[in-house]
């Protein structure tokens, strides 16, 4: 990836990321761990790689982006207001009584292709898309973001032989491998590994990248473009809480809102990290 | 008198799929290793690329069915009423209707007539369940007839809707020269000034037998078809709440949350008067012949006649 756009990404990436602790703090409530390990990678979705627009929202052209991980709304909206889906300023009401963003992705938020956050349930509704695009001839690709304690529910086996079964190579799903979960470690709690196999025996393509490393991000999705007649999975490895030093690898940031001065200080970070893409 | 002419809802149900695939070109068929007992092997038959079959896996194809939707096709999503209503529960609630997504969901093999299976497969808690998600549509035909309308007008209504269908073959009794089906709308099959027994599904023919009996007693008893159970026909049922004074209710399904406790929440607001419930009393069925089961359970024109008897003494 050139420089320039590489830098670009990062750029906004550093937003996203500071929208995700806007709006978890302003909600006082939300899961910022799990929202910052994916905001590389929505980034490069709707800023590099997806065929989408926000003068559009409705096209049935477009690519179609399912986060099954709903949870991890805070960081969809924060791409989606960089997007231009919907003014920045929404992100300070996320969770609040009468506001647009609720605390899991809901369909009728501009720019949110269905309602998910049930764990499980989003990659079932990205095969029903996937499905549809073939039927009707059409290019376009569907992707969905799996936490990897998502993957324990056993609905995203029954999709996973379903698209296989059904040879939807329009259809991405990106598990995000950040190793931890409410109750701790996934190797501890129930463990979903060896992911990589699973999928594998399951009939998908399988590519693993480095998450927040937007060289290893391009160099997946377009090695997933090459795959015909079968799913992909990509592994993205990643750190939960990565961006902001006191939430990388904490399993507690999984579900709880920064204080006043755990805010501050998230900023602050965000913030010179910013300045120095900048400079 | 003619030779009565039976035949089970769910045959109607897979016949009139493929009546309508012609006509909706973007009507998609689901199932879950089970097209020849629901009978959308019918329409895979006729149309086999827009049949999917999604495995013995239910909870996946609800979510399949809700991203289809998403997309603009008119999935209809099959399976036996236990897996749809029961196993896929919270699917059809967060990726069907808090979306609020155009999928029908076809549900054969609902209440005791399931027969011999027995208990694990026989549904009588489906209309409970789906009656408790928003946005819901739920229809329970009585007949051939008014299942092929029923089945039209999901398909013709933009939103998701709960099909109820049986195994058992059951009486025709509406015309289908002159039947009309207006979705949420209940039929007065009988009029009567005495007691007003509302059935759903197969119990409407039972409820016509027994208004029959009554008739010979100098029982004077209203006979209604509820085939939407939700949205309820409230106004229908408050006037004959107030023109008969007491009411019996008659479903295939648990007395618990469906048709008798949808009935019994509407009069209680517009007009309360005793409702008597016949249904499946809190209980699990057991194997045996359908016909036997439905006697055993107390689904029949003879205990609907009795509890009509009974109704009209609390007048």
């Amino acid at each position: 990836m050139e420089d320039s756009m590489k830098k670009n990404l990062q750029k906004i990436a550093c937003k996203v990321r500071m929208g995700v602790i806007e709006g978890t703090y302003n909600a006082k409530s939300g899961h910022p761990g799990g929202s910052l390990s994916i905001s590389d990678l929505l980034t490069y979705l709707y800023f590099n790689k997806m065929n989408v627009s926000s003068a559009d929202p409705e096209n049935p052209d477009r690519d179609r982006f399912v986060l099954s991980k709903g949870h991890t709304a805070p960081a969809l909206y924060a791409v989606l207001a960089q997007k231009g889906y919907f003014s920045e300023d929404e992100l300070k009401s996320l969770r609040h009584i009468g506001a647009m963003l609720q605390g899991h992705p809901c369909i009728h938020t501009p720019g949110v292709d269905m309602s998910s956050g049930s764990l499980g349930q989003g990659i079932s509704a990205a095969c029903g898309m996937a499905l549809a695009g073939k039927l009707d001839n059409k290019n376009y690709k569907v992707y969905s973001v799996l936490g990897d304690g998502e993957i324990e529910e056993g609905q995203v086996w029954e999709a996973a032989m379903f698209a296989a079964h059904y040879k939807l190579d329009n259809l991405v799903a990106i598990v995000d491998r950040n190793g931890l979960q409410i109750d701790g470690a996934i190797t501890e709690v129930c463990s979903p590994e060896p992911i990589t196999d699973k999928f594998s025996a399951f009939g998908w393509h399988v590519i693993t990248m480095d998450a927040h490393n937007f060289d290893s991000i391009e160099s997946a999705f377009a090695e997933a473009d090459k795959i015909t007649g079968k799913p992909v999975a990509i592994i993205q490895q990643s750190v939960k809480g990565k961006g902001v030093s006191f939430m990388e690898n904490q399993v507690g940031w999984h579900g709880k809102a920064p204080n006043k001065e755990e805010y501050e200080q998230a900023m602050m970070e965000l913030s010179a990290q910013l300045k120095e893409l900048e400079d | 008198m003619a030779d009565v002419i039976k035949k089970a809802t769910r045959d109607s149900y897979g016949e009139s799929l493929k009546e309508l695939a012609e006509e909706y070109n973007n009507l998609v068929v689901l199932d879950a290793d089970l097209a020849a007992a629901t009978k959308t092997g019918i329409f895979k038959k006729a149309y086999p690329e827009r049949f999917f079959d999604c495995g013995i896996a239910e909870a996946n194809m609800m979510g399949v069915a809700a991203g289809l939707a998403s997309c603009g096709k008119i999935p209809f999503a099959s399976t036996f009423a236990m897996f749809a209503a029961g196993r896929a529960y919270e699917i059809v609630r967060n990726s069907i209707g808090y979306p609020h997504l155009n999928v029908k969901i076809g549900a054969t093999h609902a209440g005791i007539s399931v027969g011999e299976d027995g208990a694990t497969h026989q549904c009588n808690e489906d209309i409970a369940l789906m009656r408790t998600i928003p946005g819901m549509t739920i229809i329970n035909p009585c007949d051939d007839v008014e299942a092929r309308a029923a089945v039209r007008a999901a398909v013709e209504f933009n939103g998701p809707v709960y099909m109820r269908f049986g195994r058992l073959a059951v009486p025709v009794i509406n015309d289908s020269e002159t039947y009309k089906f207006e979705l949420g709308k209940g039929v007065i099959m009988k009029d009567g000034n005495d007691v007003t027994i509302v059935a759903t599904g197969l119990m409407v023919n039972e409820a016509l037998e027994a208004a029959k009996v009554l008739e010979t007693e100098g029982i004077s008893a209203r006979v209604v078809n509820i085939h939407t159970i939700k949205p309820l026909d409230k106004e229908l049922i408050c006037k004959c709440a107030e023109e008969t004074g007491v009411i019996v209710t008659a479903e295939e399904h648990s007395v618990i949350g469906g048709l008798g406790s949808a009935v019994a929440e509407a009069v209680t607001e517009c007009c309360p008067v005793p409702v008597i419930k016949v249904g499946v009393n809190d209980e699990y069925g057991y194997s045996g012949p359908a016909v036997d089961l439905l006697k055993k359970f107390g689904l029949s024109a003879e205990n609907i006649a009795d509890k009509a008897r009974e109704a009209v003494k609390l007048k």
